[in-house]
C-alpha cells in the first residue's frame, strides 16, 4: 500500500459523491432501521423490565446455552443493567445488519460496477486505479459512522451512560467496517457481484457461528469467539466493565483486507475474476430445454452454497443441544420459565433452531425469487418470452424451483440440526423429527416468496419491499419474547404460527392457511405479470 | 396475399413519454420490410409490441394474423427474433442458449443450426459473457435463422457484425426470403437495407412519416445533375423542378449543377440539349440523401 500514489486516487472524490447519490435512498433506510432498533430496544425494554428484580429473571433465562449461541458471551448477567441487557442481546442484531448494509454496498460499487461493464467507461476517464475501491471504502465509511453515531445517540437518549453507549456504537460501526474490508477482498475473487456477496454473507455467517460456539462454551467466551468479528464489540464489555481495545480488532481487519484488496485489485484485468473464463459445452444437456431447466441452472450454484452453509452451520448449533439437556436436568425451574406455554425446554430449543434456519431460508427464498427481477432487467426474459413461451410458465418456473429449494434447505437444515443433535444425547429419531418439524416452515416461507413473488408480478422495481416481510419476521421472531409484544405484533409474522417441535403438535390448521396465503399470492405475482410490460434497462 | 403484420394507428405512451404515436405499418407476406428512423423514433418499441412484450394503449396489431398480446405464445411458434441489445446468460455457452432458444420455442433443428454457426463461423463453446459484441450478435442470429417460422423480427441485427458477417447475413436473409418468409428488419446501415428490402417505412417521434418501395421513396426526392455546357444556361433556372442551381466557371468550359424533381427529369433533359453538353453526369437519390431529409428536423425547409 505504500506504493499507492496521490494520482492511484484521481477522481476519488467524485466517485465518492456519485456513490452517495446513487445511494441516497437505499443508506439512510439501512441507516435509519438501524438506529430504530436501537431507539425501539431502548425505550422498550425498560418498560417491559422496570424493576432490577425483572431484569435478574430475564439474566437467568438468558444464561442457557441456547440463549447464549443466540445473543452473547452474557457479560453483565449477575447485575443485569439495560445497558448490559442492551449489549447482550442486542447488539449482535444490529452488528449484523450493518455488515451486510456494508458487503452490499462495497460489492454494489465495485465488482457489480466491473461486471456490468460500466466501470470499464469509468476507468476509461481521468480516474485513478484505486479511486473506484477507495471511494466505496469511504462511503462504507460514512454509512457506518452514520451507524455508530444513530445507535450511539439511540442510547443516549434512554439515559445510558456517555462513553459505553458510544463505545457501542464504535463497535457496531466498526463491524461493520471489517466485513466491508472482508467484502473489499471477496469481490477480488469472482467475477460475479452476486458471488462477492455471497462469499461476504458466508464469511457472516461463520463469524456468527465462531461466537455462538465460544460463546457457550464457556462465560464470556472462549478463543473461538475472539475468532469473530460479530463478538467485539460484546467483548468490549461496554456497560459492564468496559476495555476499548477489543474493537481495535476490528480496524486491524480493515487495514489487512484492505490492503490485500488493494494488491490484487491492480494485478488484475479490469472487470476479470481470480479464475480464468473457461469453455464449456456447445450443445446444451437435455435438462435446458424448459424454463424450470433454465431456472435450475441459473441457481444451481448459489442452492448448492446455501446447503453447504446452512448444513455446516446446523450441525454444531443442533450440537449444542446437549447443553440444552444438560441445563435442564440440572435445574427444572429453568425449564419452566424457558417457555410461557409449558413446552418441553428441548423442543423449545429444537423449535427456536427450526424458526432460526427457517428464517435464513426465507431470505434465500427472496433472493430466489428477486432472481425473476434480474432475470428480466438482463434482457433475458425478453429473449425467452420471445419464444413460444407463456408468461404464466415462466413465472411458475421460477416460483417453483423457489418452492422445492426452499424445501430441500429446510430438510437439510433440519438434518444438520438432528445430527448435531444426536450425536450427543439425543437418539437418532430426532434426525428425522428436525428434518419434518424444519419442513413444517415451508408454508411461512412461501408466504414470503408469494409477497416478493406478487411484488415481482405488480412491477419489479418493488419486488425488493418483500425484504421488509424477512425483515419483521426476523425481528420479531428473535426479539418478540424479549420486548413482550402483544400477540398480534408477533403474529403477523408468517413463521409465528410453526411450532416445529414435537412433531405431534404441528399446528395443521395454520399452516394450511398459510399454503394458501401463498398461493394467492403467487396467483396475483402471474395474473399481473400477465398483464404488465416487460421491463427491459 | 394477407399481410404477415399489420399496425394501424398504434399509440404506447411510457408514463409522460409519447413512445408510439399512431403508427402504421405493413409487411406483406414473403416480403422483406426496412424499418428505419432516427434513434428513439420507436422502433424497438413497436417491436416489443409486436412480441407481445409490451401492451399498446391503442390501435389495432395483428402478427399473422393473430394479436400479439393475446395469442403470445402460439404465435412465437411461427416467428423469430433478434433484440438489438443481445445479453446472454452470463453463465451459459452460446451454444447451450442457441438450444435453450430453440428448444423453447419448439423444434429445434440441429443440421441447420449446425450449418449457420459455421457459416457464422461461431464457436459455440464460449461462456456468454465472454463473447465480443458481434458475437453476441451472432448467437441471437444462430438461434433465430436456425428456426423454422414465418417472420423474422430483427432490430438492428447486424450493428456488430464485421462486413464479412454482414454478407453472410444477407446471404441468409436472402434464403429465407426465398423461402417464403416474411422479414422485418430495423437497422440504420442504408446500403443493408437498399441491399435486402423490398419496401422500407421510415419512422419518426413514433409515426411513419414515409412508405413504400425504395423506387417509390426515391420518386420522392430529387436527382442531382452535373454537366459541362457551351453556352449559359439561363433558362433553366426559370423551369419548374429544377433547384439549387450552381455555377462552376472557373475553368475553360462552364459547368453547372443542380437538382431536379424526378417528375420534372423529361422536360429538364429536353431543355438541356439546347445549351450544348459536353459530359452529363446524372447522381441517382442515395438512401443516405433520402433519410437525412426525413431524419432532419428541417423537413419544411428542405422543400423551398
Ligand atoms: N421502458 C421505457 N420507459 C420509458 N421510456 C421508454 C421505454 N422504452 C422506450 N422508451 C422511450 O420511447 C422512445 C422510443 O424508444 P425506442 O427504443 O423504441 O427507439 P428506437 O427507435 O429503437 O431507437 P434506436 O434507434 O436508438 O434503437 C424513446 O424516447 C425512449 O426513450
Ligand atoms: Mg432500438
Amino acid at each position: 500500500m505504500n506504493s499507492v500514489m496521490n494520482e492511484d486516487l484521481t477522481a476519488t472524490g467524485t466517485l465518492v459523491r456519485f456513490a452517495l447519490r446513487r445511494d441516497r435512498v437505499k443508506l439512510p433506510i439501512w441507516i435509519g432501521a438501524i438506529g430504530l432498533g436501537m431507539l425501539y430496544a431502548v425505550s422498550a425494554l425498560p418498560t417491559v423490565y422496570s424493576t432490577p428484580a425483572e431484569r435478574q429473571v430475564r439474566a437467568g433465562l438468558m444464561d442457557s446455552p441456547a440463549a447464549k449461541m443466540m445473543s452473547g458471551p452474557g457479560y453483565g448477567l449477575d447485575n443485569y443493567t439495560l445497558g448490559a441487557m442492551i449489549t447482550n442481546e442486542m447488539v449482535l442484531y444490529l452488528a449484523i445488519p450493518a455488515a451486510m448494509m456494508s458487503i452490499f454496498l462495497i460489492t454494489r460499487h465495485t465488482r457489480a460496477e466491473e461486471e456490468t461493464g460500466r466501470a470499464e467507461l469509468i476507468r476509461s476517464t481521468v480516474v485513478g486505479r484505486y479511486a473506484a475501491t477507495t471511494a466505496a471504502l469511504i462511503v462504507a465509511v460514512i454509512a457506518n459512522t452514520g451507524v455508530a453515531l444513530l445507535t450511539a445517540l439511540a442510547m443516549l437518549s434512554g439515559d445510558l451512560p456517555a462513553t459505553d453507549s458510544f463505545a457501542v456504537g464504535a463497535g457496531i460501526g466498526l463491524t461493520g467496517l471489517s466485513f466491508a474490508g472482508i467484502a473489499v477482498v471477496t469481490s477480488q475473487l469472482t467475477e460475479h457481484s452476486r458471488a462477492a456477496s455471497s462469499l461476504a454473507m458466508a464469511a457472516v455467517g461463520a463469524a456468527f457461528l465462531l461466537r455462538a460456539i465460544g460463546d457457550v462454551s464457556r462465560p464470556g467466551g472462549n478463543l473461538l469467539s475472539w475468532l469473530s468479528p460479530l463478538a467485539w464489540t460484546q467483548q468490549a464489555r461496554p456497560f459492564v466493565d468496559l476495555r476499548w481495545w477489543p474493537l481495535l480488532l476490528s480496524v486491524a481487519v480493515l487495514v489487512v483486507t484492505v490492503a490485500i484488496g488493494y494488491a490484487v485489485s491492480v494485478r488484475r484485468d479490469v472487470g476479470a475474476g481470480l479464475l480464468p473464463p473457461r469453455l464449456g459445452r456447445a450443445e446444451a444437456a437435455p435438462s435446458l430445454s424448459t424454463p424450470f431447466g433454465l431456472a435450475v441452472r441459473q441457481q444451481r450454484a448459489g442452492l448448492i452454497g446455501w446447503a453447504i452453509g446452512l448444513f455446516v452451520f446446523a450441525v454444531p448449533m443442533g450440537s449444542l443441544s446437549d447443553s440444552v439437556i444438560d441445563a435442564v436436568a440440572d435445574n427444572p425451574q429453568l425449564g419452566e420459565v424457558f417457555t410461557a406455554n409449558g413446552q418441553d425446554p428441548v423442543d423449545a430449543f429444537y423449535s427456536t433452531m427450526a424458526l432460526f434456519f427457517a428464517l435464513l431460508v426465507g431470505a434465500f427464498a427472496v433472493i430466489s425469487v428477486l432472481r425473476l427481477r434480474s432475470e428480466e432487467r438482463t434482457g433475458h426474459t425478453e429473449a425467452a418470452l420471445a419464444t413460444s413461451v407463456a408468461r404464466r410458465h415462466w413465472f411458475f418456473a421460477w416460483v417453483g424451483f423457489t418452492t422445492l429449494a426452499s424445501a430441500a434447505l429446510l430438510m437439510i437444515s433440519g438434518v444438520g440440526v438432528g445430527l448435531g443433535a444426536a450425536s450427543g444425547a439425543a437418539g437418532p429419531s430426532t434426525i428425522a423429527e428436525l428434518a419434518f418439524g424444519t419442513l413444517a416452515f415451508l408454508p411461512a416461507v412461501m408466504v414470503v416468496a408469494g409477497v416478493a413473488a406478487a411484488l415481482f408480478g405488480v412491477r419489479p422495481s418493488v419486488s425488493a419491499l418483500a425484504w421488509i416481510v424477512v425483515g419483521y419476521a426476523v425481528f420479531f421472531g428473535m426479539f418478540g419474547a424479549l420486548l413482550d409484544l402483544p400477540d398480534w405484533i408477533k403474529d403477523l409474522s408468517p413463521f409465528a404460527h410453526t411450532t416445529a417441535a414435537p412433531l405431534a403438535d404441528l399446528p395443521v390448521v395454520p399452516l394450511l392457511v398459510l399454503t394458501g396465503l401463498a398461493a394467492g399470492l403467487a396467483l396475483v405475482g402471474s395474473t399481473t405479470f400477465r398483464h404488465r410490460d416487460i421491463e427491459t434497462t | 396475399m394477407p399481410a404477415a403484420l399489420e399496425i394501424s394507428q398504434l399509440h404506447k405512451s411510457f408514463g409522460q413519454v409519447k413512445a408510439l404515436d399512431g403508427l402504421d405499418l405493413s409487411v406483406p407476406t414473403g416480403q422483406v420490410a426496412g424499418f428505419l428512423g432516427p434513434n428513439g423514433a420507436g422502433k424497438s418499441t413497436t417491436i416489443r409490441v409486436l412480441l407481445g412484450l409490451l401492451r399498446a394503449d391503442s390501435g389495432d396489431v395483428s402478427v399473422l394474423g393473430k394479436h400479439p398480446w393475446i395469442d403470445a405464445v402460439a404465435l412465437h411458434r411461427r416467428l423469430a427474433y433478434v433484440p438489438g441489445d443481445v445479453s446472454l446468460w452470463p453463465n451459459l455457452t452460446g451454444g447451450e442458449a442457441i438450444d435453450l432458444l430453440s428448444r423453447l420455442r419448439g423444434g429445434p433443428d440441429k443440421a441447420r443450426k449446425n450449418e449457420l454457426l459455421e457459416r457464422f463461423e461461431l464457436d459455440p463453446t464460449k461462456k456468454g459473457r465472454t463473447y465480443s459484441k458481434g458475437n453476441r450478435q451472432k448467437v441471437a442470429l444462430v438461434a433465430a435463422l436456425a428456426a423454422d417460422v414465418e417472420l423474422l423480427v430483427l432490430d438492428e441485427p447486424t450493428s456488430g457484425l464485421d462486413p464479412l458477417m454482414e454478407t453472410v447475413f444477407q446471404d441468409c436473409i436472402g434464403e429465407a426470403k426465398k423461402a417464403g418468409r416474411a422479414v422485418l428488419l430495423s437497422s440504420h446501415i442504408l446500403a443493408e437495407v437498399e441491399k435486402l428490402c423490398d419496401t422500407v417505412t421510415i419512422i419518426r417521434n413514433g409515426r411513419a412519416v414515409q412508405s413504400g418501395t425504395l423506387a417509390e421513396l426515391r420518386h420522392l426526392t430529387r436527382t442531382t445533375i452535373t454537366a459541362t455546357l457551351d453556352h449559359q444556361p439561363a433558362a433553366l433556372a426559370a423551369l419548374g423542378g429544377v433547384h439549387d442551381l450552381r455555377y462552376d466557371d472557373s475553368q475553360a468550359t462552364l459547368a453547372v449543377t443542380f437538382d431536379v424533381d424526378a417528375d420534372e427529369m423529361p422536360a429538364v433533359i429536353r431543355q438541356l440539349g439546347q445549351f450544348g453538353v459536353r459530359t452529363l453526369h446524372s447522381a441517382p437519390p442515395s438512401l443516405e440523401q433520402l433519410f437525412l431529409r426525413q431524419y432532419g428536423d428541417d423537413l419544411v425547409g428542405a422543400d423551398s
